[in-house]
C-alpha cells in the first residue's frame, strides 16, 4: 500500500503544474568564536510548464526548522512564600528553532486542514502527547511564548516578496543560540489555502574551528577536557603571580 | 566584540566578561576573598545557564587561588597539615555536593537550591560581617582591647592532633566537618567557600589570622579542582572559553584591588564588603519572593 502511494506521488510529480527552483545565500551556517547570529537569504523561482492558472492568487510559505529535542517544561508555584518549580510536562519533540515566513497574512495562505497535514504552523510543529496533568496545553503554549520572545520561534507574515507570481525571496534571521544539526527547510506553494507544491532542502548548522574542537573534546574526553581546563587555570595563576612579582620588585 | 561560548551555547560580549572578571578581581584583591560568591550570581544575571556558571566558576577559582597561595607559601603562612585535614573533608563534601546537585538537576530544582543557598549564606555572612565591623569601628574609637581566645567544647573532642604552624592542639573532627561543609558548598554554589571557611577557622578552630587565608586558599585549590573535574565528567558544563575570559580580567583586577585596599581602613573595607554581600543577597531573595513574570521554564530532555 505504502509502495503504491510512493509510486503514485512519483508519477504525479512531472504532472505538477507549478514547481519550486530554490536558491540559498548559504546552505550552511558556521558557528565560530565570533558567531553572533546569522541571516540567510532564501530566494527562488517557480517553474511552470503551463500558463499561470487563473483563480486564487499564488502564495508562498517558507519554514525553517532546527533539530527537534525532547523538553521538560516546568511551572512555578508559590510554596512557603517562595516560587518553586512544581508541575512538569514533557514535550516529546519541539524544534530548537522554527521560523515561518509567508507572502500574505496567515489566514490567506493556508487552510487549517492543510496546516494539520503538513504541520506548518508553530503549534503544529511541536509534538506533545497528552499527559496526566490537566491543561497541559498551557505548557505547550509556554514553550511557544518563551521561544518566540527569544526569537527562536518566528512567525513573519507577509515577509516573502513575490514578484509576478514567479520570483520570491525572504531573509530569515537566526539567533546566536543555535543548536547544531540539519535544519530542514520547506517551501510550500499554495492557492486558496490548498498546498499545490512543496519543496524541501536542508541548511547545515555546525560549530567550526576552536568551538567544534572544544565541544567535541568536552563530550568525548570529559576527563581530558577537565584536566586541560585545570592546567590552563593553574598556568594562568602561576603566570599572574610571577608577572606581578617581577613588576613589584622591578 | 561578541564571543560564542562553546559549552554554554550563548553569545556574550567579551569585554563585558573581562570587565566582570576585573570588577570581581578588584573586590577580591581589596577584601581578600575569592569572589566566587559574587561572580556566580553575576553570571546568572547576564544569562549564563546556572549549571555552566557554577562549574566554570569552580575552574576560575582554581586559577585565582593558585596565584594567591604562591604568595602565601613564600611568606610561610600556610598550615599544610591543617590544610590537608580540611582537604580530606573537602573532597568528601565535594563528592556529596555533586551528587546532590545532579539529583536535584533531574528533579528540576537545581536553580532553586543554588539560589536558596546563596540567599541563606550571603544573608548570614553579610549580616554578621556588618554587625561585627560596626562593633569594631565603635571599639576602635573607644580604644577597648580585643577579647582573648577562650576554651570551648571544641577542645574536649577526641582524636587530637598538633598543628605547629597554627600553634594548635585540637581534635581533627571540627576541621574535617568544616572541610565537608565547604566542599558541599563548593560543588553546589560554585564558590571556593573562603567566605565560610575563614570565619569558621578563626572563630570555631581558633586559628591565628595570619595563617588563615593561606591555608584556606590551599584547601580551596584542591577542592575546586576536584569539583571542576566532577562537573566536567558528569555534567559537561565547564566552559573553558568563559573561564579564560573571566580569569584574564580577574588576575589584573586583583592586583589593582590589592593596591586600592592598602589605602582604606580594614573596618571600612569590611563594612563595604558586608553591604555588597547583602545587596547581592537581597536581589536573589527578591527573585524568589516576587511573582516571576514568566511562570514556566524549559529544561532539556525528557525521561
Amino acid at each position: 500500500m505504502r509502495l503504491l502511494l510512493v509510486l503514485l506521488t512519483l508519477f504525479a510529480l512531472p504532472l505538477r503544474a507549478e514547481e519550486v527552483v530554490l536558491g540559498l545565500s548559504q546552505d550552511s551556517v558556521s558557528i565560530s568564536t565570533n558567531f553572533d547570529g546569522s541571516e540567510i537569504l532564501i530566494y527562488g523561482a517557480i517553474k511552470r510548464e503551463a500558463p499561470i492558472p487563473d483563480g486564487d492568487p499564488l502564495q508562498v510559505i517558507i519554514a525553517v526548522a532546527g533539530p527537534s529535542q525532547a523538553l521538560t517544561v516546568r511551572r512555578k508555584e508559590r510554596k512557603f512564600g517562595i516560587w518553586v518549580n512544581t508541575d512538569a510536562v514533557e514535550v516529546d519533540a519541539a524544534p530548537s528553532f522554527y521560523a515561518i515566513a509567508t507572502s500574505a497574512p496567515w489566514d490567506e495562505v493556508i487552510s487549517d486542514t492543510e496546516d494539520l497535514r503538513h504541520r506548518v504552523s508553530i503549534p503544529r510543529a511541536i509534538r506533545s502527547v497528552g499527559s496526566e496533568i490537566s491543561n497541559s496545553q498551557s505548557f505547550t503554549d509556554a514553550v511557544i511564548r518563551i521561544r518566540t520572545k527569544s526569537e527562536q520561534y518566528q512567525l513573519r507574515e507577509s515577509t516573502v516578496r513575490l514578484r509576478q507570481d514567479t520570483l520570491f525571496d525572504t531573509a530569515i534571521a537566526m539567533p546566536a543560540n543555535l543548536t547544531e544539526g540539519e535544519y530542514p527547510t520547506r517551501i510550500f506553494l499554495t492557492r486558496g489555502g490548498q498546498v499545490v507544491s512543496t519543496f524541501e532542502t536542508e541548511i547545515d548548522v555546525r560549530k567550526v574551528g576552536l568551538e567544534r574542537w572544544l565541544y567535541a573534546l568536552s563530550r568525548q574526553q570529559p576527563l581530558l577536557y577537565g584536566l586541560m581546563s585545570l592546567a590552563i587555570a593553574i598556568a594562568a595563576g602561576w603566570a599572574a603571580s610571577a608577572a606581578f612579582r617581577v613588576l613589584r620588585s622591578g | 566584540m561578541q564571543v560564542y561560548l562553546p559549552i554554554a551555547e550563548v553569545s556574550v560580549n567579551a569585554f563585558l566578561l573581562l570587565g566582570l572578571g576585573g570588577l570581581v578581581g578588584i573586590l577580591s584583591g581589596m577584601f581578600g576573598v575569592g569572589g566566587g560568591f559574587l561572580m556566580t550570581p553575576l553570571l546568572f544575571f547576564i544569562g549564563i545557564p546556572p549549571a555552566v556558571a557554577v562549574a566554570t566558576e569552580a575552574n576560575q577559582i582554581v586559577a585565582s587561588s593558585f596565584s594567591g597561595v604562591l604568595a602565601h607559601l613564600r611568606r610561610k603562612t600556610v598550615d599544610l597539615r591543617m590544610g590537608t585535614v580540611l582537604l580530606i573533608g573537602g573532597l568528601i563534601g565535594a563528592a556529596l555536593g555533586v551528587m546532590v546537585f545532579n539529583y536535584l538537576k533531574s528533579l528540576g530544582q537545581v536553580d532553586l537550591l543554588v539560589k536558596l543557598c546563596y540567599v541563606v549564606f550571603l544573608g548570614i555572612i553579610g549580616g554578621l560581617m556588618f554587625i561585627e565591623s560596626l562593633n569594631a569601628l565603635r571599639k576602635s574609637k573607644s580604644g577597648a582591647a580585643p577579647k582573648r581566645k577562650k576554651h570551648t567544647w571544641i577542645h574536649k573532642l577526641p582524636l587530637k592532633m598538633r598543628f605547629r604552624t597554627s600553634g594548635l592542639y585540637i581534635s581533627v573532627i571540627p576541621p574535617l566537618l568544616v572541610g565537608v561543609a565547604v566542599g558541599v558548598l563548593a560543588a553546589i554554589m560554585g564558590v571556593g567557600g573562603g567566605f565560610i571557611m575563614v570565619p569558621a577557622m578563626i572563630y570555631l578552630l581558633g586559628m591565628p589570622t595570619k595563617v588563615v587565608i593561606g591555608t584556606s586558599l590551599f584547601q580551596i585549590i584542591f577542592v575546586t579542582a576536584f569539583t571542576t573535574l566532577l562537573h566536567a565528567t558528569t555534567n559537561y558544563t565547564v566552559d573553558v572559553m568563559l573561564a579564560v575570559l573571566l580569569l584574564v580580567g580577574g588576575v589584573i583586577g586583583a592586583q589593582i584591588g590589592a593596591v586600592l585596599g592598602a589605602k582604606l581602613k580594614a573596618e571600612q573595607l569590611r563594612i563595604l564588603l558586608a553591604i555588597m554581600v547583602l545587596a547581592v543577597c537581597g536581589k536573589l531573595a527578591l527573585d524568589l519572593l516576587l511573582q516571576p513574570s514568566e511562570l514556566f521554564s524549559i529544561g532539556s530532555g525528557g525521561h
